[in-house]
């Protein structure tokens, strides 16, 4: 592998959240602990564990009920999530060091591109162990590591052999290493296309591999032909700069109520919440959205999404909410109250890019709303959040505690996440 | 973080900025009050503390005799308890 194509790496800090803590209180140490949102207002799931925990079967996103039968000595730890960041930081400076090709997915997990650097000399593995060893004595955290020619295979290395390690999946060894592993350790495999691989037969990703491109590609679409691509280490995506920001995909907001959601009037507050903050976070990034997503969770924790296309490109609340409750309205079983829901835009096109215009829609209203929401937002940056708010919302806000957003800021892919 | 640890201590120090930045301590008042200079910094680097529990750059430092570790973790700093 090495001396021929690329040497990438994917360094993935164990167990994150609960090693940053378990660092700062050495008297956890020894005791299975997890972090937790606050069981209170009931957005009460696992968010982390430390390997003690994870051996009583404690899960990360179950509910804080759960995980204690599990495990009755369990300790919740709150999050701090200013010394995640940090920590997050600290291991991307680090890295720096190596390579400009510093990739973050999420907090814990980056991609690292050292080809053609002047650390590519020590050789992927041996530079893979110092940074392992590294990140150990200086931050007092572990990582494990994943060295391979491509992304997919370098985070598949640093999920095999955990904490504090380091595995090479070479191209040579792809049929011995890679091949015999569960087709749902692959990147971008969740657990909906993993059953549905299974019912093909199809359950290692060495099937995967040696599956004919053209049945995936009728049985996913073109997602078939990319998955076929990834088990046979075919990935050519580029690690990005540092600082480079990879391109938005969507813009979404999600939010686990302190109590059930059982009608459609409660949604409607919920999502008037929602709406506004991702139709500022549109605005703020320039884009419109082409497409509206919701997520809908019950208390058993079923939960599905839909999507519909708008009739024209939009980044107002008002439209988006419209949206949502149509898709809610159309979709939900009211004998299923809801635990959490989420609303997407995606499909993201850039504000200033030329649209139809609809027949049906009149473009000067439309405009008028939009300086009326930026006006709200403006409001709002001034004096703060609670100085304007929709009344559909206001009399349902017993539905939220007030500090929720500081944990959805970082936590975007957490409850609503969907396999690909 | 909540500081529930006994091993960690925060400590008041005399530091000097050099002009090219640098940061040296020049000693160190223990909680019982008492001051004590430093005689010579002979290391800082990056390095977390296992037995307090932070990170941040670590000093190795010469009080007298004795050799100790001195942390500043972002803006405070702190020793490991003996």
């Amino acid at each position: 592998m090495e001396g021929q194509g690329r040497i990438i790496l994917h360094a993935d800090m164990n167990s994150f959240y609960a090693s940053v803590e378990c660092l700062h209180q050495p008297e956890l140490r020894a005791k299975p602990v997890a972090v937790g949102g606050d069981a209170e207002a009931r957005h009460g799931i696992i968010l982390a564990k430390n390997q003690l925990a994870k051996k009583y079967g404690v899960k990360t996103g179950e509910a804080l009920w759960q995980a204690r039968q599990k495990c009755p000595d369990l300790v919740i730890v709150h999050p701090h999530y200013d010394q995640y960041m940090r920590f997050s930081r600290l291991a991307r400076e680090i890295y720096g060091e190596y390579t400009d090709r510093v990739e973050p997915f999420g907090l814990d997990e980056c991609w690292l591109d050292v080809t053609g650097t002047e650390s590519q000399r020590k050789g992927g593995e041996a530079l893979a162990q110092e940074l392992r060893r590294r990140i150990k004595a200086e931050l007092g955290v572990t990582v494990s590591i994943g060295v391979s020619d491509n992304k997919i295979f370098a985070k598949l290395g640093s999920d095999y052999r955990k904490p504090d390690a380091v595995t090479v999946f070479s191209r040579r060894e792809m049929g011995e290493k890679v091949w015999p592993l569960p087709v749902t350790d692959l990147l971008y495999v969740g657990p909906a296309t993993g059953r549905k691989l299974r019912s093909y037969g199809v359950e290692t990703i060495g099937q995967l591999a040696l599956t004919p491109p053209e049945y995936l590609k009728s049985w996913f679409g073109k997602v078939g032909l990319m998955l076929h691509g990834f088990a046979n280490g075919y990935d050519l995506t580029p690690v990005a700069r540092a600082g480079e920001e990879s391109p938005v995909k969507s813009v979404g907001n999600s939010m686990t109520t302190t109590r059930d959601l059982v009608s459609l009037e409660d949604i409607s507050a919920v999502y008037w919440v929602l709406c506004e903050s991702v139709a500022a976070r549109l605005r703020e990034g320039g884009f419109l959205c082409r497409t509206v997503q919701i997520g809908l969770r019950d208390f058993g924790l079923y939960s599905f999404e839909r999507q519909l296309t708008l009739e024209t490109p939009s980044c107002l609340a008002s439209e988006l909410h419209r949206a949502a409750m149509d898709l809610a309205a159309a979709n939900w079983d009211e004998r299923r109250p809801l635990r959490s829901i989420g609303v997407r835009g995606t499909e993201l096109i850039p504000a200033s890019s030329p649209w139809q215009l609809s027949l049906f829609q009149e473009e000067a209203g439309r405009e008028k709303k939009e300086r009326l929401e930026r006006s709200v937002e403006e409001l709002r940056r001034r004096f703060g959040k609670a100085v304007i708010g929709r009344a559909a919302a206001r009399l349902h806000a017993d539905l939220w505690s007030p500090d929720l957003e500081k944990t959805q800021v970082i936590h975007p892919i957490g409850l609503l996440k969907t396999p690909l | 973080m909540e500081e529930t640890n006994s091993a960690k201590v925060y400590v008041a120090v005399k530091a000097r900025f050099e002009p090219d930045g640098r940061l040296i301590p020049l000693s160190v008042t223990w909680e019982d009050g008492v001051e004590y200079p430093i005689d010579r910094v002979m290391e800082r680097k990056r390095a977390a503390s296992m037995k307090a529990g932070g990170t941040g750059f670590r000093y190795r430092i010469r009080i007298g005799s004795r050799e100790t570790y001195l942390f500043l973790e972002e803006d405070k700093w702190f020793v490991e308890r003996r």
